[in-house]
């Protein structure tokens, strides 16, 4: 019964969402009032009924009612209580089912937290947003319904891919979807935007809020879905240029192009074209994730459809979306007025070569992904791009915008001063080349680890010098920390944002100084990895409540000293007799000693893949640096949605145009 | 305890990781470099996976093979020739640089060159806008005539 409450929640769902797409962009069109309130009210609606409807499944998920379909495929009465809560979305349908809530709840805060925007443009993003809900909406009633039942209902469930049993199920995707699908609402403010022909910086201060919430939540779930793959997949591997992280990073590196200039947009009225534009083709790019993904083009790990049909039916609401949207920006866009004049050195400038070098990394990436596919639907010819091709195109391409990152800091308004701010930041130069140089001297080996960690020092140094020069000028300590509290959030919110791309790239330089060591052993035979000497004492078989582990007992000893000790060990499920791996993980500093067990030979000797791998964890605590400063940003007295409102009504009460 | 631990034992059947180290050459030069081939080949039956870090049964196979030829006195660009041949350019993680891939390399650089270049054609544009806001000689004069007018009335 349960079940069948959450089918009916979603078509009732879907009912309203076509009336809200319709009702209030009519009522803006038209100036009706009335019309334009039942957007708010009916996003509100519409987001609890999704709600029933999700809980509905997780009900059926968590009482392992194994007569619906999806939970007869994916569970199994004996998985562990946090999987069957994050089970719900790890397949196909339940995955479809989060994204329609997550689409839903952004419209939901926007009907909430926006009493100060102007009646007509909250009226047309949430009809737009609506359009969205409704599209994806059918898409999963019709093609990918969680809800099917079948008649006798099986005894046992057929449980859920083993790789998937893993806490990180439980943050990733729900991270990853909030980032995806945040984007949606820059597109429905974008769309709103060009209906209405409402463009100016009051619309950019409206929507950059949900492009920072986006953007924040992006960062983190590609984090996170990046340790995951590390710890999981048994190498230390944690980026493979795969199709489907790239359909991560692409909506990622528009949007961060898209937070930029819309920041021109709001300080000085300029590129409002462009901006635009990317805010179409930040969600564009999502969903052409979607696309990717869920179509089964691409057979990888995360395609759990492989259903043409389901496949069509997303890339018409590609089409639909795309299309329509680049036709009214076409439409629209010539009548906009250039904004603001700025000299080529200057804020402005330095935030449109960011664009320009953002917006290029992302085509490569674009390119690379979907270049194979076109080649061999085109000539039958197969090729393949994978991390090599990436490494070579994408790095070149990223070394000037860490370079450029500091010094547009730096750049006042209008007419900046480049020399200026060239001078200023020696230091962060010094620092910079002294440590590659150093760090050369100390490590040996190839030139490049050096190079990108001396960049790296020079982007963490130099983030914070714009900060210093406005803060040094205290005349005591307190005088300064006064000053630097009273710094807006948005600055602070920059540099260490900044700071944290600094930081994952010293991370990623210092792969470069990894030990890896592939050996076979004995128990109670050292091991040298790096400065460690890492040991197995012992094996022991262990039973968890689906499946059954041989667990190594494994000591880390430095200088002789046991300074920590790990157990990794090799799983294997019963269910669907699937073997794998949990790599023993121990931080120490900001480095990791991650060791995994390849094999078990029959006379007891282990098949070891070892690692010493130093600063890797700067990787991940960057991108985490990175979001706090997003966070920061969000938090700033300007962005907040109260202020946006009194800052709306000013705008309101300026005469007509 | 020991049955357990065989019962165990022959529950892990299969899974075993990439490089293993009985696959590994005796001599680190010359393993070095085949880790260094094997990371730019592709496992033919696995996703996006270089033979390197792929578990799968063939990818064992090639490592073997590119050990094989490495002792037998290739060189890199021998291996993956002999590789090319015989699994075509799929097999490469880079794909070459000909005809079919000649959008692919040169993507990047034709849209940094194309919008830089539409970038400087609209503010060249943008520009006689400016110097139009500017005032001409004769608008110039009559600012300083309603100037000075200005300063010539008292408080």
């Amino acid at each position: 019964m349960i079940v069948e409450i959450g089918h009916y929640a979603l078509v009732l769902a879907l009912a309203l969402a076509i009336v809200q797409g319709v009702a209030p962009l009519v009522g803006a069109l038209r100036r009706d009032a009335a019309l334009m309130a039942m957007a708010q009210p009916a996003a509100v609606m519409q987001f609890l009924l999704i709600g029933v409807s999700f809980a509905a499944l997780t009900h059926a998920y968590v009482t392992s009612d194994f007569s619906v379909v999806n939970v007869f495929e994916n569970s199994h009465s004996l998985k562990p209580l946090i999987y069957k809560y994050s089970g719900v979305w790890g397949n196909h349908e339940g995955s479809m089912l989060l994204w329609v809530l997550i689409l839903a709840l952004f419209g939901a805060t926007v009907a909430l937290f926006s009493r100060g925007m102007p009646d007509d443009l909250r009226a047309l993003v949430l009809a737009v947003q609506s359009w969205l809900s409704a599209a994806f909406l059918l898409f999963v009633l019709l093609t990918s319904n969680p809800f099917a039942r079948m008649i006798p209902a099986p005894i046992e469930g057929r449980d859920l891919n083993p790789l998937l049993q893993d806490p990180g199920l439980a943050i990733h995707p729900p991270l990853l979807y909030v980032g995806y699908v945040g984007f949606s609402i820059t597109f429905s403010f974008a769309a709103a935007a060009l209906i209405s022909g409402r463009i100016d910086a009051a619309w950019a201060r409206y929507v950059r809020p949900w492009t920072l919430i986006a953007w924040i939540f992006l960062t983190l779930g590609i984090a996170m879905g990046s340790y995951w793959a590390y710890y999981t997949l048994g190498w230390g591997g944690f980026w493979f240029w795969d199709p489907v992280e790239n359909a991560s990073l692409m909506p990622w590196l528009a949007g961060t192009a898209l937070l930029h200039s819309a920041a021109v947009m709001e300080k000085r009225d300029a590129l409002k074209i462009w901006t635009i534009f990317l805010a179409i083709l930040a969600f564009s790019l999502s969903l052409l994730g979607t696309f990717l993904v869920r179509s089964g083009v691409l057979t990888s790990v995360h395609s759990f459809a492989t259903d043409p049909q389901r496949g069509v039916f997303i890339l018409g609401i590609l089409i639909f979306f795309i299309g329509g949207s680049l036709a009214l920006f076409a439409l629209r866009a010539s009548a906009l007025k250039p904004g603001g004049i700025f000299a080529p050195v200057s804020r402005e400038g330095a935030l449109v070569l960011n664009n320009l070098l953002l917006t290029t990394s992302c085509a490569t990436v674009f390119v690379g992904t979907l270049y194979p596919l076109a080649l061999e639907a085109m000539t039958d010819e197969k090729i393949s791009v994978g991390a090599p091709f990436f490494n070579l195109t994408f790095g070149p391409l990223f070394i000037p915008i860490v370079l450029a990152m500091p010094i547009g800091q730096m750049l006042a308004w209008k007419r900046g001063d480049l020399y200026g701010a060239a001078q200023r930041l020696t230091l962060a130069c010094a620092i910079g080349f002294v440590g590659a140089v150093l760090l050369y001297a100390m490590r040996g080996g190839p030139i490049v680890p050096p190079v990108l960690a001396g960049l790296a020092l020079y982007l963490i140094v130099g983030s914070f010098v714009e900060i210093w020069g406005r803060v040094s000028g205290g005349s005591s300590v307190g005088a300064m920390f006064s000053r630097a509290i009273g710094l807006p959030r948005s600055a602070w919110g920059t540099a260490i944002a900044h700071a944290g791309i600094g930081l994952t790239l010293f991370g990623l330089a210092a792969t470069g100084w990894g030990v890896e060591r592939i050996v076979t052993v004995k128990p109670n035979q050292p091991v040298v990895a790096g400065p460690y000497e890492i040991i197995v004492r012992g094996l022991e078989p262990r039973d968890g409540s689906n499946f059954r582990e041989l667990v190594a007992h494994t000591d880390i000893l430095e200088g002789g000293r046991l300074i920590a000790t790990m157990d990794p060990s090799r799983r294997s499920f019963t269910t669907r007799t699937m073997v794998r791996t949990e790599a023993g993980i121990k931080t120490i500093g900001l480095g990791q000693v991650y060791m995994n067990i390849a094999e078990v030979r029959d006379d007891g000797s282990l098949d070891l893949r070892l690692y010493w791998k130093p600063y890797v964890a700067l990787i991940w605590l960057g991108a985490l640096v990175m979001a706090l400063g997003g966070l920061l940003s969000l938090s700033d007295r300007r962005l907040r949605i109260g202020i946006a409102k009194r800052a709306a009504t000013r705008v309101v009460a300026q005469p007509a145009e | 305890m020991r049955v357990i631990l065989a019962l165990l034992l022959a529950l892990l059947p299969g899974l075993a990781l990439a490089v293993q180290p009985d696959e590994m050459l005796k001599d680190p030069a010359l393993e070095a470099r085949a880790r260094n081939i094997s990371s730019e080949l592709r496992c033919l039956v696995c996703q996006n996976q270089s033979i390197d870090d792929s578990d799968a049964g063939l990818a064992r196979d090639l490592r073997l093979m590119v050990r094989e030829r490495l002792q037998a006195g290739d060189t890199d660009a021998q291996v993956q020739g002999f590789l090319v041949q015989r699994y075509g350019d799929f097999i490469l993680l880079k794909p070459p640089f000909k005809a079919e891939t000649l959008l692919l390399w040169l993507a990047p650089l034709f849209v940094l060159l194309g919008s830089g270049a539409a970038l400087f054609a609209f503010s060249r544009r943008r520009r006689p806008a400016e110097s139009a806001a500017a005032l001409s000689p004769v608008e110039q004069a009559k600012l300083s005539e309603l100037l000075e007018e200005r300063a010539d009335q008292p408080g």
